[in-house]
């Protein structure tokens, strides 16, 4: 067995999986160098890494959806190489991933007997979610996301795995059902069985994981124990010697800014979004903080020109908008970020032609492309950013920290006044994270203006100056970002009355 | 796989055209194994004459296919603007010219009208608009009780006129062509929006493009290069009648395939084209010189074109 650093006394305890020396490349780019895995039965074991770290190819590895160039894989005891997912699923190995895998046109009874799942167990697995009357006839098309995702999990638990691996199913759930998959995993590890948890928030892994295995550039570069103050080891292991330096790009919450008025918006309203009223300033990073589905995502959608408001007026440069097209909105210099990626980028296309592509956006621009001046903003771009990766490349073979860069990088390249940034750090990791929110402070300092959702409530002071909450279509709080720590968003998001005008207010609600 | 394969496999993949250019060489050495001295600079010619009209037939299927869509009334479209083309001769070689390119540029806004603004599947809409212009090419045809339309002189010396007695007139406007268009997709605007609108439409709004215009453009240069590939081949067989073009509709699109432009879009180019549209000519040239009945050889045309097309995924192994 390969020697891991920082390895426990009883490391020769009976192992359930061990995965050593691990590698895999794909063409020119080497997604995995030397891996080393080693979970033992009842462990709810972490596997952390930054972006583009090679913890999703380890995953698939393990899973048989890729096979490795090199390593050895023991499951059970004995040396194993699946060469599907069917047959790792067989062994008693199975994977939920991020993104809900039902098929959305069949009813989810349907979708359980085309992978022969067995329907009792189903059922006692959703009682156990919290997902007792749930009805086996619903079309997952018309599901929310977080119930996709448990159904994910109460299909992988009904085929009882001895490994469970969850690669970020907390990343699209709210807290308490996030609670529910960490009760079902720790009845496993109960049960003597074990669950891998990968997970970008590190305060899920240090309530939850009893070791955590860190990669960094495809290498295991550690094996840490979270619950004894490893978070900080985590970190520092995760981002190797650039530790320092993003530790010191996450200052203090900055004060309000008073710049000249970039967007107002009045009174508008669309979908689920109830009639919002709200100014945004050059100069200043303004937050939005919301539970899932109270209207953001319409807010955004309306500012970008992707949807047409029902009602209410954008007011930009003194002049109410109407856009009819995100092209409007782009001429009127506010620009969309998506959380998800795969809507904004050209994946068979490389890097360049990604960045470049507001640059060839109107008609006048049909004709001849000058190589020179493109080479020079993209390049630009790029290295604003730390894209790490030849501009030639294609997007799809990046991580999904460089490809969200590569979203940011093309309007920089293209040019903009307001940037309206909707989650833009779901599910990257830490490092490329704080490199991003940085970004957006000093673009804001540099005299834009950023609107800014993010779904995770701590980040709302590494990065804004102000913050507005939304709950339930409206605007139900605005607060300075020094006053706007976890839990006064959490009470605002949630619709209750800050604790100065309540004083009694109950520990712990 | 050993690391010399993987280092193959790779060097294949970015130089699909190599193996392309290497399969047209060993079609043309089979030829020659069959009758030796079949090989030579008339032969060559030939070769260029007639796979010019396919060329620039495919030139449009091959814009189409990029940016996510399809033209299947290229051949109905190439036929009408030939025998329009012919039955304005009697009026000037202007006059017929401009007619005949006019039928073209027409069509493929329609095409693009019912692609980019009704939302019509494409696979439909050109389907059904190949059937509306045979159709009204053939009520043309009765309404116009003329003689047999001739073509003019011109239009027969490009599709069959050489130069220095070897070099057709054609390969001269199919180079023009050629260059124009790997040059236009590579380097301008218009060219990036093709592969951007084929690989994510949505990505490509969201970047603020208006898709609609470049759908309309495109399945207009598509329809202006039927027209074009019509009256070059009008010219080969100095003659224009109403099937004249119907046998490359498949042909535009196997030689757009095999050349490794993507069907589903985003990316391919026309330089791989040019060599599927030469690789299906030659293909045809030796199942001439077998000697064996028009069934069969149309049974044995098609087979190879689905072996040719599986083998590109294979070997490529593109997703």
């Amino acid at each position: 067995m390969a020697a891991v650093p920082n390895e426990i006394p009883d490391a020769n305890a009976r192992a359930l999986l061990v995965a050593s020396g691990l590698a895999k490349h794909f063409g020119p780019v080497v997604a995995l160098r030397s891996a080393d895995l080693r979970v033992r039965p009842g462990e709810i074991h972490a596997l952390m890494g930054a972006n583009g770290a090679g913890k999703s190819t380890l995953v698939k590895i393990l899973t048989g959806a890729l096979t490795a160039d090199a390593g050895t894989i023991t499951f059970g005891g004995r040396t194993r190489t699946f060469r599907s997912t069917s047959e790792a699923r067989k062994a008693g190995l199975i994977c939920v991933y991020q993104d809900p895998s039902l098929l959305p046109d069949l009813t989810v009874l349907q979708n359980l007997k085309l992978t022969a799942t067995p329907i009792s167990n189903f059922r006692r697995y959703l009682v156990e979610l919290g997902m007792a009357r749930f009805d086996l006839q619903s079309m997952p098309r018309e599901l929310a996301r977080p119930t996709l995702s448990l159904l994910d999990l109460a299909r992988a638990l009904a085929i009882e795995p001895q490994l469970l691996l969850l690669d970020e199913i907390t990343a699209s759930l709210p807290a308490d059902l996030t609670v529910r998959v960490f009760n079902v995993a720790r009845q496993l590890r109960a049960e003597g069985r074990s669950v891998i948890f990968i997970s970008h928030r590190l305060a899920e892994v240090s309530a939850l994981c009893d070791r955590a295995t860190v990669l960094r550039d495809g290498k295991t570069v550690g094996v840490v124990e979270p619950a004894q103050g490893g978070e900080e080891r985590i970190v520092k292991l995760m981002l190797g010697p650039v530790a320092d330096e993003v530790a010191a790009e996450a200052a203090s919450p900055s004060a309000p800014a008073t710049g000249a008025v970039a967007v107002e918006v009045r009174d508008l309203k669309a979908g689920t979004l109830d009639g919002v009223t709200f100014t945004l300033r050059f100069g200043e990073v303004l937050g939005v903080a919301a539970l899932e589905g109270q209207g953001q995502e319409e807010l955004f959608n309306c500012l970008a020109g992707v949807r047409r408001p029902e009602s209410g007026q954008i007011v930009v440069g003194g002049n109410p908008r109407s856009f009819h097209h995100p092209g409007d909105a782009i001429r009127a210099g506010m620009v969309l970020i998506p959380a998800d990626r795969v809507q904004a980028l050209l994946r068979q296309r490389s890097v360049r032609e990604n960045v470049a592509l507001p640059l060839v956006n109107r008609i006048s621009r049909w004709g001849p492309i000058n190589p020179r001046r493109e080479k020079r903003r993209v390049e630009t771009a790029v290295k604003r950013l730390q894209i790490d990766t030849r501009v030639t490349s294609e997007v799809r073979r990046l991580s999904g920290g460089n490809q969200q860069k590569v979203g940011i990088a093309r309007w920089l390249a293209g040019g903009f006044k307001t940037l309206l940034c909707f989650d833009p750090t779901r599910g990257i990791d830490i490092g490329t994270k704080r490199q991003i929110y940085g970004l957006v402070k000093e673009l804001a300092a540099n005299g834009s203006a950023v609107l800014l959702f993010t779904s995770e409530l701590p980040e709302i002071q590494l990065a804004c100056n102000r913050v507005i909450v939304l709950f339930g279509g409206k605007l139900v709080d605005e607060m300075p970002a020094s006053e706007a720590d976890e839990k006064a968003l959490l009470r605002a998001a949630h619709g209750l009355p800050s604790e100065a005008e309540e004083p009694q207010s109950q520990e712990g609600a | 796989m050993s690391t010399r394969a993987v280092a193959t496999v790779r060097l294949v993949q970015q130089h699909s055209i190599v193996v392309l250019i290497a399969l047209l060489v060993a079609l043309a050495g089979l030829i020659e194994a069959i009758r030796p001295g079949a090989v030579n600079a008339n032969w060559v010619s030939n070769i260029l004459e007639f796979a010019a009209p396919l060329g620039i037939l495919a030139a449009g299927q091959t814009l189409v296919v990029i940016m996510g869509g399809i033209d299947l009334s290229v051949a109905n479209v190439a036929t009408a603007a030939a025998y329009i083309m012919a039955s304005q001769a009697p009026f000037g070689v202007t006059r017929s010219i401009v007619a005949g390119l006019f039928v073209g540029v027409l069509v493929g806004l329609i095409n693009g009208v019912g692609v980019a603004v009704f939302k019509v599947q494409p696979l439909i809409m050109t389907l059904a608009m190949g059937l509306v212009v045979t159709g009204s090419l053939n009520v043309y045809s009765q309404a116009s009780v003329r003689t047999v339309p001739g073509v003019p002189a011109v239009i027969h010396t490009l599709g069959s006129g050489t130069v220095l007695g070897y070099v057709p007139v054609s390969l001269f406007l199919w180079a023009l062509l050629a260059a124009v268009l790997i040059v236009g997709l590579r380097g301008t605007g218009f060219g990036r929006l093709l592969y951007a609108l084929g690989d994510n439409l949505e990505a490509t709004r969201l970047a603020g493009v208006r898709g609609w215009q470049v759908l309309l453009t495109n399945y207009a240069a598509c329809g202006l290069l039927s027209a074009v590939a019509g009256l070059v081949l009008a010219g080969t067989v100095n003659a224009a009648d109403l099937s004249l073009a119907t046998v490359l509709l498949l042909p535009s699109v196997a030689a757009v395939v095999i050349g490794g432009t993507s069907i589903f879009g985003g990316s391919g180019s026309y330089s791989g084209t040019i060599v599927g549209a030469l690789i299906l000519t030659v293909l045809n040239s030796v199942l001439t010189l077998l000697d064996v009945p028009d069934a069969v050889k149309q049974v044995l045309y098609g087979a190879i074109i689905v072996v040719l097309a599986a083998a590109y995924t294979r070997v490529l192994g593109r997703e």
